[in-house]
């Protein structure tokens, strides 16, 4: 758009300026009651020619808990990108809810709208104490201003605990993040997920790298938290999705292969071609 | 509570101990000038307290620095730049304090414009006759080119090595733009022969004395608003920015603007420190902007100990200390004298001189 362009839709007498509107917060603007909370069509997003999302056509009904699995290099990671505003697609649009338009969003932007992302890696702030993580989580005003001079009320404070509960770090909230374990990490990064009142949460590979014992309380805190939020996990291990999952998509090379509950994708032909290998 | 605000006392033991040494030598020192004779072995000479005056702005500059690089992971090596644009905005409040006293004895013109042939005062140069005018721009010249400058480069996401390279470049350019004549700044001998700041004559002891305990107590008051900002909730999402910028982004901060205020802040204090030197040394040439500066101070704030405030200060405040001894004995090898250090501190010593007195205390405790 260029510069007049831009001066003209700013100057625009139909519209009122953003800073001149009164505040709503993402659930007075998120309209799911007549479809999908999240909704993809037609994504494709090419790095140098190859296809990492090829006409990607995907929904996620509100509340429900979405396992995606694929082979390494199938899109997962890319089509999380995508959301979440960290890719822009060359093609395809992607709804959040009825009204909302994740393309025209930044990052931050979307991330405000309730829409919680816990990476591949595990990803916290080393430096802090637990407590600190998910204070800087918290859903509020995140303005520089704002920030330098806000305190932590009481209220707050028992929201921290109230997830530290549900991620079962109680004991671990004064402690570097740093010293915890890979497990501990992968849920501080859930909690710090929750901090923000999420409607949707996306999940990138939340028991790599786990233990037995703590792939099976991750599956019990996300089971706990469909219904609550959406919640879109994306994982490797069998198993894992076995014990979490209602519907599973598989992806491959980008668009989706197949799409049922566990056994009907197991069984699916193209499906035990390309993924299960036999 | 309670718990943790003693924590936060003990932590910054280090820091309290320097402000009560800034708060002590801002007094003292001014009186053991003043007062005690210059026969009296207590006698601190002139000559001295405008040396540690100088290596006090000095500080001030490496907290500017570490304060971005420290906490938010941002190395500028461009700070020069901040530092010696508030030390020309000072400069040019002392030129036109010169007034008629200078060769040509011009009362409106600088000399070196009556040198240029010039008629009349460029439009930039009006107001800074008045002190508190060219004070506001010893604030608002860095900060605006700092605001310009990362707005562009952290909204383009520029980070890194990158970020790194084109505040050198700044600098340099600055640096060039400076050494022309046409520029109205005094070309390559910069501004000098000032004579007196807020009507008291620079030559004499207690002016001298006045800068010194200035420079100590706007040092102490940059040390407490940086401590501030650094346990202030934005100071946490700065450090967080600076460990993990991307998992900042996704939960919903805009990091480019956080990047921004700090930098803003940070060129601020940079420009300070500029004006408070400028005075004690007498003269600011474009030589301040050069890029091999704005490394050297990176260094000082490394060999402190980066990401600790104090640490800064000391680094800065030791390395000058041996600058000044080493070129006494030994003028050309101060720059391999450094190297070294450097080196010796980025491998063995990672968290600077305050590292090993952390270990110390951790060993004892
Ligand atoms: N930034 C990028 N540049 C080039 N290729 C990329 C980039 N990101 C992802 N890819 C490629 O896109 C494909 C899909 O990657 P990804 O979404 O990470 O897969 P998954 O998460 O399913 O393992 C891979 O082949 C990967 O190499
Ligand atoms: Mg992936």
């Amino acid at each position: 758009m260029s510069a007049l362009d831009k001066l003209r839709q700013t100057m625009r007498r139909d519209q009122v300026w953003n800073c001149m509107m009164p505040h709503y917060t993402y659930e007075d603007v998120l309209d799911t009651r007549k479809g999908p909370i999240l909704y993809l069509e037609d994504v494709t997003v090419s790095f140098d020619g190859f296809k990492a999302l090829d006409a990607l056509t995907l929904d996620i009904n509100d509340g429900e808990l979405r396992c995606i699995i694929g082979a390494n290099g199938a899109g997962k990671t890319t089509m999380m990108d995508v959301i979440t505003g960290k890719t822009r697609p060359d093609e395809g649009s992607v709804y959040y809810g009825q009204r909302i338009d994740l393309l025209r969003l930044s990052e931050p932007e979307i991330a405000a709208l309730g829409i919680g992302r816990k990476f591949q890696k595990p990803t916290v702030f080393e430096h802090h104490s637990v407590l600190i993580n998910l204070e800087l989580s918290m859903r509020m005003d995140k303005r520089v201003w704002t920030t330098l001079f806000s305190k932590m009320t009481g209220e707050q404070r028992d929201h921290i605990d109230e997830v530290l509960q549900i991620i079962g770090l109680q004991e671990e909230y004064h402690n570097r993040a740093g010293l915890l374990s890979h497990g501990q990490k992968q849920w501080l990064e859930i909690g710090m997920l929750l901090m923000q009142d999420p409607r949707l949460l996306l999940v990138d590979e939340p028991v790599a790298g786990m233990t037995g014992q703590e792939t099976e309380r991750t599956a019990e805190l996300l089971t706990s938290l469909a219904g609550k939020h959406s919640v879109v996990v994306v994982e490797h291990d069998m198993e894992f999705v076995r014990s979490i999952a209602r519907t599973v998509t598989v992806l491959h090379q980008g668009s989706v292969l197949a799409q049922g509950d566990m056994d009907e994708v197991q069984n699916d032909p193209r499906v035990r071609e390309v993924y299960l290998g036999s | 509570m309670v718990k943790l605000l003693q924590q936060y006392f003990q932590r910054d033991r280090g820091g309290n101990s320097m402000l009560g040494i800034l708060l002590f030598i801002s007094v003292m020192v001014p009186v053991l000038n003043l007062v005690v004779p210059e026969s009296s072995v207590f006698h601190v000479s002139t000559y001295t307290v405008t040396l540690i005056g100088k290596y006090l702005t000095f500080a001030l500059l490496a907290l500017a620095v570490d304060l971005i690089w420290g906490y938010c992971g941002i190395m500028s090596l461009g700070h020069g730049a901040f530092f010696a644009l508030g030390g020309y905005a000072m400069g040019m409040y002392l030129m036109r304090q010169i007034g008629d006293r200078g060769v040509y004895g011009n009362p409106e013109l600088p000399d070196f414009m009556v040198f240029l042939n010039w008629s009349e005062l460029p439009w930039y140069w009006s107001g800074f006759d008045m002190f508190w005018f060219a004070m506001l721009m010893v604030i608002v010249v860095p900060g605006l080119l700092a605001f310009v400058f990362g707005w562009l480069a952290f909204r383009s996401r520029v980070t890194g090595v990158y970020l790194s390279i084109i505040t050198q470049a700044l600098t340099y350019a600055l640096m060039l733009a400076f050494f022309r004549n046409e520029m109205g700044f005094g070309g390559n001998n910069g501004l000098t022969d000032f004579k007196d700041i807020l009507g008291y004559s620079l030559q004499s002891d207690f002016t001298r004395a006045s800068l010194f305990a200035a420079s100590a107590i706007i040092l102490a008051l940059a040390y407490l608003l940086s401590r501030y900002i650094i346990n202030s909730k934005l100071g946490r999402v700065v450090v967080a920015i600076r460990d993990a910028e991307d998992r900042t982004r996704f939960i919903a901060y805009r990091v480019e603007y956080y990047k921004l205020w700090l930098f803003v802040v940070s060129a601020i204090l940079a420009g300070m420190a500029g004006a408070l030197y400028v005075p004690q040394v007498g003269i600011i040439n474009p030589g301040e902007f050069s890029p091999l500066n704005s490394i050297e101070l990176v260094i000082w704030v490394a060999i402190g100990g980066r990401g600790t405030l104090y640490g800064a200060v000391a680094g800065a405040v030791l390395v000058n200390f041996s600058k000044t001894w080493f070129t006494g004995i030994l003028p050309e090898g101060w720059i391999f004298a450094l190297g070294a250090l450097f080196v010796v501190v980025t491998i063995y010593l990672p968290r600077g001189l305050v590292g090993i007195m952390n270990r110390k205390q951790a060993a004892q405790t």
